[in-house]
């Protein structure tokens, strides 16, 4: 067993009383997809957004890749150029063209040249089947090219790691699916990919591990024939009875 | 031919409605018109109030008239949908017209009818209208204030070479576009001051001027020579030091002559004026008000506990009193701090004052643009890996500012407008030479000219400047 590329230990969280998080325990090997659902409030997008600090963790260890994720902003800084990110509402910048919305980073953060940025990102663009809109501002795309762009994006800075924070849920059913195509891609590709979703068939599809949340802990967490085939816990029964 | 009913004008008697509400429209301005340019009074022979009020009650009934549904006639169907739905609009339309109708005369005969331009004394001014002749001779003292006739070239010439290197970017070719930015950000500002500072003001004040040139000169000979690691403290020491010791150290008195050429003739800054002084201090707050507003507006946003409170600390305080104070005390109390042979013109403390005031302003409008965008985009930013300032520089601020364009606009057109008040420390831009020419015992009376003068000037200004800011905000809109 190869060590973990991800590791969680006794992680606590607590927006001002309230707690988030509550002694959070997990380990992401290489390569291994991993999907977390769970109902909403469940701490499922506080805990992904914790593995690149957008979120500060109060109690325990968060370590990246052997970096630690502490007060030092260099550490903070090599940690987030490592693992990409994708949100619900995109978050593109709507002030930057596709193309140039996937080579700021790059070309400031890891100081690329400019041409050669620019072929990464065409690359990436083409990948997610996006390249022939690459002129354009993010506000002249639908739903589902501009988070097909966000993953784009996040893929030019060569992540170890992708996050991907509910991708789909801001989405048109119909546009759904173009993303999970892209989606399942990267996976098939061999990334790192921790997937908060709903979507229960892109989990029986590509994930290795499904993680169930609730009130801040993790309640189950198995293979994913295990999980969908017989869940131990009775909250999990529940959850999956209402939304398959 | 169906029955006319004079209370429902309808599509069926559509021409005979037409006729009698057009007609009757024509007869109310025709009244309106004639009262108002040849002063003769169709309805004499009514009683006087109904005399006034009876093309506003004609024109009514006549708009009510043809106010008809889907004629089909596009201009008629415009009419009717944007200034005649209903009668009290009608009322309104009607009221502006003959507003209008009834101010053209008197302005016209004020300005241009009954003015006087010839001559070139009080005496020529015999109309009833405006005595453009006053501004006409006085002209050069509103745009150059009390700088010497002979030497106005001079302030001509900057502002020529100046306007010509502003309008640099329009010509700029693609290779050279990105470097527009800090061209206009740091270098023109630094040429603008140079030719003021040489042309403009000229005289003794080189020399002191000389050191700075040959610190600087000297010590980025030889940074090509210096190790990349301490580059940056090199250039923020050497520099200082170098223009320290070679001021108090190296050149006495008797060298002193060393940096010195023969520049132009010194005219001080109390000799400048009017619409030129106008465009200097203007100009140099509106570039220096800005990065120190942004500064602050960031300050005021930072996590740090120190920085945060300084900056609320200064905008609160500058926001807090009246820029009249502020000119007041630049100009008696802030001298009194300073050490005896520390001389700094009155006009750069004014323009100093100024800047830190607007500053203020513009922190906050910025602050306002900053908490406009939405969160996501700080996440996305810092998920790639981003800093604190490669964020905010890349992808904050070029955001927030395209929101506040119109906010800085306004808060810029306030300062233009506030800059007449240097007077309380005497300096006396465009308003000031007309308040000063006013009061000249050879031309009293003639406030009501300089002061439309000066709001035409400062009207065409302002409005260059909205124009403007509108320009960049179509520039930047990437939205659908």
């Amino acid at each position: 067993m190869s060590d973990p590329i991800i590791k969680i230990e006794n992680v606590n969280k607590w927006f001002g009383d309230f707690q988030v998080l509550k002694d959070i325990n997990l380990e992401v090997e290489k390569n291994k997809k991993i999907v977390v659902c769970g109902p909403s409030g469940s701490g499922k997008s506080t805990l992904i957004r914790c593995i690149n600090r957008l979120e500060e963790h109060q109690k325990g260890n968060i370590v990246v890749d052997g970096t630690t994720l502490d007060e030092n902003t260099k550490n903070i800084e090599q940690v987030r150029a490592e693992v990409g990110m994708v949100f619900q509402q995109f978050n593109l910048f709507p002030h930057l063209s596709i193309l140039d919305n996937c080579t700021l980073a790059p070309i400031w953060v890891k100081k690329l040249p400019k041409q050669k940025a620019e072929e990464l990102a065409m690359k990436q663009l083409e990948q997610v089947q996006i390249a022939d809109q690459a002129q354009k501002y993010p506000g002249q795309l639908s739903g589902g090219q501009q988070q097909r762009c966000a993953i784009a994006r996040a893929l030019c800075m060569e992540p170890k790691i992708m996050l991907f924070d509910e991708p789909t849920s801001a989405l048109d059913p119909e546009m759904i699916k173009e993303v999970l195509d892209a989606m399942v891609n990267l996976a098939k590709a061999g990334m790192t990919m921790i997937v908060v979703t709903h979507e229960m068939g892109f989990a029986k599809e590509v994930a290795d591990e499904v993680i169930f949340m609730d009130e801040g802990m993790i309640v189950e967490k198995a293979g994913t024939k295990d999980f969908f085939a017989n869940p131990k816990s009775d909250r999990t029964k529940l959850f999956l009875s209402q939304i398959l | 031919m169906n029955k006319l009913n004079l209370l429902k004008p309808d599509l069926n008697n559509l021409n005979t409605y037409l006729y009698i509400g057009s007609f009757l429209i024509f007869l109310s301005i025709l009244d309106v018109f004639l009262n108002s340019f040849f002063s003769t009074n169709i309805t004499f022979f009514l009683h006087d109030f109904i005399s006034f009020v009876l093309p506003l009650i004609l024109g009514l009934i006549g708009l009510h008239f043809i106010r008809i549904e889907f004629t089909g006639i596009k201009n008629l169907d415009l009419l009717n949908k944007h200034i005649n739905t209903n009668n009290f609009n009608a009322l309104l339309t009607l009221s502006i017209i003959f507003v209008i109708i009834k101010s053209i005369p008197p302005t016209m005969s004020w300005f241009i009818l009954d003015a006087n331009i010839a001559g070139d004394s009080k005496d020529a001014c015999t109309g009833t209208g405006a005595c453009w002749t006053y501004i006409k001779i006085w002209i050069r003292r509103f745009i150059y204030g009390m700088y010497p006739n002979a030497e106005q070239w001079r302030i001509n010439l900057s502002f020529v070479s100046l306007l010509a290197l502003g309008s640099i970017g329009y010509f700029a070719t693609e290779k050279f576009k990105k470097y527009l930015t800090i061209y206009y950000v740091i270098i023109y500002p630094f040429i603008a001051f140079l030719f003021i500072f040489f042309f403009i003001s000229g005289g003794p004040v080189f020399f002191e001027f000389s050191y700075g040139i040959i610190a600087f000169a000297i010590s980025i000979i030889v940074g090509f020579f210096i190790p990349k690691k301490i580059k940056t403290w090199y250039f923020l020491l050497v520099p200082i030091i170098l223009y320290i010791s070679l001021k108090y150290f190296l050149f006495y008195e008797e060298t002193i002559d060393l940096g010195k050429l023969d520049g132009f003739n010194w005219v001080e800054t109390g000799a400048w004026g009017g619409l030129s002084l106008t465009f200097i201090v203007s100009f140099f707050c509106l570039i220096f008000c800005f990065p120190v507003g942004m500064f602050l507006a960031l300050g005021r946003r930072s996590a740090l506990p120190t920085i945060r409170y300084i900056s609320i600390g200064f905008i609160e305080f500058w926001r807090g009193v009246p820029l009249i104070t502020v000119l007041f005390m630049s100009s008696v109390m802030f001298p009194m701090f300073l050490p005896e042979d520390f001389f700094m013109d009155k006009l750069v403390r004014v323009i100093i004052a100024i800047s830190l005031f607007e500053a203020a302003y513009v922190a906050e409008v910025i602050r306002g643009g900053l908490q406009a965008l939405p969160r996501g985009q700080y996440d996305a930013a810092k998920s790639l890996g981003m800093g604190y300032w490669k964020m905010h520089i890349l992808v904050i601020l070029p955001q927030a500012l395209k929101l506040v364009i119109p906010g800085i606009a306004n808060t810029f057109l306030a300062l233009i407008k506030d800059t007449p008040l240097i007077f309380v420390v005497g300096l006396l831009e465009l308003v000031g030479m007309l308040n000063l020419a006013k009061t000249n015992p050879e031309w009293l009376g003639f406030a009501m000219e300089g002061y439309v003068f000066a709001a035409i000037i400062f009207w065409i200004i302002c409005y260059a400047m909205s124009k403007y800011s509108y320009n960049l905000e179509l520039k930047y809109k990437t939205e659908r």
